[in-house]
């Protein structure tokens, strides 16, 4: 009776796992079946139109390049800085316990809150308007708990025998930070921006909230042009009741997830290259 | 400059990087507190708070934030049904049964579904789950609660397995091989055990999920509807707090207005109630770390 028991709860909760993945799959054919033939050269190179059949995605795809790519300059630089102060010099200290702590909770904050946080802040008080500037500044902000954790871990995975040993050759900490550890934790630290910006360019509240146009018909020419991203035309295009927009809505969406897949992708390249070199 | 006086510029400046979460946090504080004190030099804050009417962008204009509350809860609250208990099923399963190389194979499929950005579970919420519960209940709204609180428990079910799962790992092998001692089968360890002994880890990630469900926007935004309703009825249209916040942005509404500052206003409320949630959870996990260190 108890072995039955056992028998029957290890395929209920297989069960569980199995339904999770079984909804996966059911997205991914719904996708295929929906956008599947809307996919061509023109969907990529046309830009949004009022005609479904003529529609396309380059002004969407230029406008998520340029905001994760100033995302990215942004974020990587403030997240490193950040990560080496709370590992490399501050980690006893009082403030640096308080800032961590901060930071873990600003990584579950909504990311709605932060489109409120760039509206008032960077739209408004600081007048950048709905610019490329404020949509990646936004997310900058948004990607940084990420980035801080990440680079963390990278840094911690550099042996200690490493820094005494600089130091020992009579190097300051600076020094050691610059010529030694950040070297070695390179891989780490670009692996967990890729995956940051990732979860980045799939973002749509927060670029809505700032006013990132759901109809804007260029592609962006510069950081303080207006601009839209692909999950915001996905999202014009679902809104609307015509089912063709729906099928351009779902071909959108796929231009999307090869994109983060491809991300996904590079980010375990460099993850497997740094391992291998970890044990040569 | 001597060697010293650069490095410690450098140790400063690189302070400042790090404060840089502190500023965000008060500028989320600030942004959020400035706008809501001029909406509530309007609106009395019971009547936000208890009023049941929520019409700003009416002429008749009430400002009631109950309906967006009750049917916030509403979906997450479908939304948990989902993720909760299959969630830790699953990560009972991966945890104590599975064996290591399919362990390897389903991890970075679930990471997968965590990754898949919220805009696509709006879209399959709205195009494939609506139409097929319809079949099911004739009487659905093409947009409700039901569909867009499904498959955000399906988004979250991700986070829950995998802390969850994570929490149940850190449990002592002794204490499971304990329980075999006695003549317990998997199941009694897992549930008897196991579980018991990771429950801070496991509760700790359920608040995260409940947290996060709370503030999930595009879902609702795209499936659930723009109707704030007072009701506890997940097949008729409804709007969240996210969704309202959406609603009023994609609109052009000027700056300065009292509809522009009541989103500031929703805001404040979720982020009051989600940073509630997230320092709860983080307090757990604290403690649960201590238990076996």
């Amino acid at each position: 009776m108890r072995k039955h028991a056992d028998v029957i709860f290890e395929f209920v909760s297989l069960g569980a796992l199995l339904v999770a993945l079984a909804a996966l799959a059911a997205l991914v054919f719904d996708l295929v079946s929906d956008g599947g033939s809307r996919l061509s050269w023109q969907f990529l190179t046309n830009i949004a139109s009022r005609n479904a059949e003529n529609a396309g995605v380059y002004h969407a795809l230029m406008g998520s390049i340029w905001v994760i790519a100033l995302t990215g300059a942004l974020a990587l630089p403030a997240g490193v800085a950040a990560a080496i102060y709370l590992e490399e010099y501050g980690s006893r200290s009082r403030t640096a316990r308080f800032i961590e702590l901060n930071i873990s909770n600003l990584a579950a904050v909504p990311s709605i809150i932060y489109g409120l946080l760039g509206l008032g802040l960077f739209v408004r008080l600081m007048a950048m308007g709905q610019s490329v500037m404020a949509g990646a500044a936004t997310l900058a902000l948004l990607a940084l708990p990420v980035v801080i954790m990440s680079t963390r871990e990278a840094l911690r995975t550099v042996p200690n025998t490493i820094r005494e040993g600089s130091y020992a050759l009579g190097a300051t900490k600076w020094q050691t930070i610059w010529n030694q550890v950040l070297p070695m934790a390179l891989p780490g630290v670009l692996t967990g921006l890729i995956l940051a910006l990732s979860r980045a360019i799939g973002e749509t509240a927060p670029l809505i909230t700032i006013g990132a146009l759901t109809y804007i018909p260029f592609a962006p020419d510069g950081i303080w042009s207006k601009f839209t991203v692909l999950p915001i035309q996905v999202f014009n295009w679902v809104s609307r009741p015509q089912p063709e927009f729906k099928a351009n809505a779902a071909a959108g969406i796929l231009v999307l997830m090869v994109l983060l897949l491809s991300m996904n992708a590079i980010a375990i390249v460099v993850r497997d290259r740094q391992q291998r070199r970890g044990r040569a | 400059m001597t060697t010293r006086t650069l490095e410690w510029i450098i140790e400063r400046a690189l302070f400042l990087c790090a404060a840089l979460s502190l500023l965000t946090t008060g500028g989320i504080i600030a942004v959020l507190a400035f706008e809501t004190y001029e909406f509530l030099r309007e609106v009395p804050v019971l009547d936000f708070l208890t009023g049941t009417e929520w019409t700003p962008l009416f002429s008749n204009q009430k400002f009631g934030v109950l309906p967006l509350v009750v049917g916030t809860m509403l979906v997450s609250s479908i939304a948990m049904v989902v993720a909760l208990p299959m969630g830790l099923l699953s990560a009972i399963y991966l945890s104590e049964y599975s064996p290591s190389g399919f362990r390897r194979i389903v991890k970075p499929v679930l990471e997968i579904l965590a990754g898949v950005p919220t805009v696509v579970y709006g879209y399959f919420a709205l195009t494939f789950v609506t139409p097929l519960l319809q079949q099911i209940f004739p009487t659905l709204s093409g947009f409700n609660a039901l569909s867009p609180g499904l498959v955000m428990g399906l988004m979250i079910l991700p986070l829950v397995s995998s802390l969850s799962e994570d929490a149940m790992r850190a449990v002592p092998q002794g204490l499971r091989e304990g329980s075999y001692a006695l003549g317990a089968t998997r199941m009694q360890t897992a549930l008897k055990v196991v579980v018991p002994a990771a429950f801070s880890g496991i509760t700790a990630a359920f608040i995260l999920a409940v947290s996060r469900a709370i503030g999930e926007t595009m879902i609702v935004a795209i499936a659930a509807g723009q109707q704030p309703r007072l009701t506890g009825n997940p097949f008729v249209p409804i709007e969240t707090m996210t969704a309202y916040i959406v609603q009023v942005s994609l609109g052009d509404t000027p700056q300065g207005t009292i509809e522009y500052r009541t989103i500031f206003a929703v805001g404040m409320l979720l982020f009051v109630m989600t940073f509630g949630l997230n320092l709860f959870s983080t307090w757990l996990r604290e403690r649960f770390r201590e238990e076996y260190a």
